[in-house]
């Protein structure tokens, strides 16, 4: 299924400008997995070398963010949305 | 010995200060000297943290807020009526606010939809109005907001602070910070460190401090990569970037890792009994790392704000 991912503006670069990309996935992580892959550059930025999510990235599936929900292996259904969001709110965007 | 309690103790040295109002309690931060975090280095190098946190707006974003507000009132563009605007992600806003409160100088403040929700609560407490701005897009979205609301202000209501091209925000620190940390270390100081948001906070001392003596290393530094999560710093290279950033003032430029800035702030927290908040965090991993280039120095760094500010 497919589902839209809303890229934050210092990740665009990897995006070729685009605000949001279409990507196919069951969970968020499979998803983020297959953005990842299609997008290099984003992967190391999202994860760490364990394939978790880094501390002060939250993923929001939805508007939930996943840690509330079932993290990565969070179901998505078609058209959902997930939305990459620095914890932080000063600094590079 | 006899059992003399904390507070039964003489506290004639530091006797309590009385202040005439809020204005005067911002500044005179204490210096603490960092034991743990630096024990692997040589006892001649010394590395000291300046306690930022005990302004009374909590950051240190009240020094140049007070001088911002001071010098707009002085040269007549707010005080008489005029809302102050301006872009911020947090302590600055909540600076402005506390401050606005004060002096009855109402307060409109343009923040990133991701900016905590404990930050808003407190401008709010404050009686600041808050507009927010995309959550994609930090702290640039911000700034690209309150252009656009600048735009549309025909009549003149607001005074456009621009903690990012005002020349009152690093003046806040060579008048203040620079002299304070001068004096602080018996003009010991050889290195000063810390990392860029608007930059005022390096800019200034770093400017008050080359006026003490040229010998004196200024070093910024700023997050490794565009997307950190290193609060209210900038990684200049992919920003708009600060207008009274002058990258020829600093003499070096060393570039932190998210994790390790938030790894520090929980260390210090656990080895110094400081709690910092991660921007404070990155700071003393700059200093360290420009410690451990020293046989022997005195490196001061700032700690911007306390942990509990982040703790939603």
């Amino acid at each position: 299924m497919s589902v839209n991912v809303r890229i934050p503006t210092p990740l665009r670069k990897f995006t070729d400008s685009l605000e949001s990309v279409p990507v196919e996935g069951s969970t968020v992580g499979e998803a983020l997995q297959n953005l990842a892959d299609t997008h290099p550059g984003i992967k190391q930025r999202l994860f760490t070398d364990e394939g978790k999510v880094r501390r002060f990235v939250n993923i929001f599936a939805n508007e939930e963010d996943i840690r509330f929900l079932e993290q990565l292996d969070t179901m998505l259904e078609d058209g959902d949305e997930l939305s990459i969001v620095p914890a932080i709110a000063g600094g590079a965007a | 010995m006899p059992h003399r309690s904390w507070t039964s103790r003489n506290s004639g040295i530091h006797p309590p200060k009385l202040h005439d109002n809020l204005l005067g309690m911002i500044g005179n931060t204490p210096l603490v000297r960092l034991s743990g975090v630096t024990r692997d280095l040589p006892a001649e190098v010394e590395v000291w943290a300046k306690l930022e946190f005990m302004n009374p707006g909590g950051s240190v974003k009240d020094r140049p807020a007070r001088q911002i507000i001071l010098d707009a009132i002085a040269q007549g563009l707010l005080g008489q009526g005029q809302r102050l605007i301006d872009a911020t992600s947090g302590n600055t806003g909540i600076a402005y606010a506390m401050l606005g409160a004060a002096l009855d100088i109402p307060v409109t403040l343009v923040m990133p939809g991701n900016t905590s929700e404990q930050r808003k609560r407190v401008v709010t407490a404050f009686g600041a109005e808050i507009i927010a701005s995309s959550e994609m897009e930090g702290s640039d979205g911000a700034i690209t907001l309150v252009r656009e609301i600048l735009e549309a202000d025909t009549e003149g209501n607001y005074y456009y602070a621009d903690q990012y091209s005002n020349p009152s925000n690093p003046l806040a620190h060579t008048l203040t910070t620079a002299p304070e940390i001068w004096k602080q270390t018996d003009a010991r100081v050889t290195h000063f460190v810390a990392c860029t948001g608007t930059s005022g906070t390096i800019m200034g001392t770093g400017r008050g401090l080359k006026g003490f003596s040229k010998e004196i290393q200024i070093i910024g530094a700023q997050p490794a990569d565009a997307f950190h999560g290193l609060e209210g710093l900038k990684h200049m290279p992919s920003s708009i970037v600060p207008q009274i950033y002058d990258e020829s003032l600093l003499d070096e430029i060393r570039w932190i890792e998210t994790e390790a800035g938030w790894d520090m702030a929980e260390q210090l927290a656990v080895d110094e009994g400081i709690a910092a908040g991660n921007s404070g965090g990155a700071n003393v991993v700059a200093a360290l790392q420009v410690a451990s280039t020293l046989e022997k120095g005195v490196v001061v760094t700032v700690i911007c704000d306390h942990a509990d500010r982040y703790m939603d």
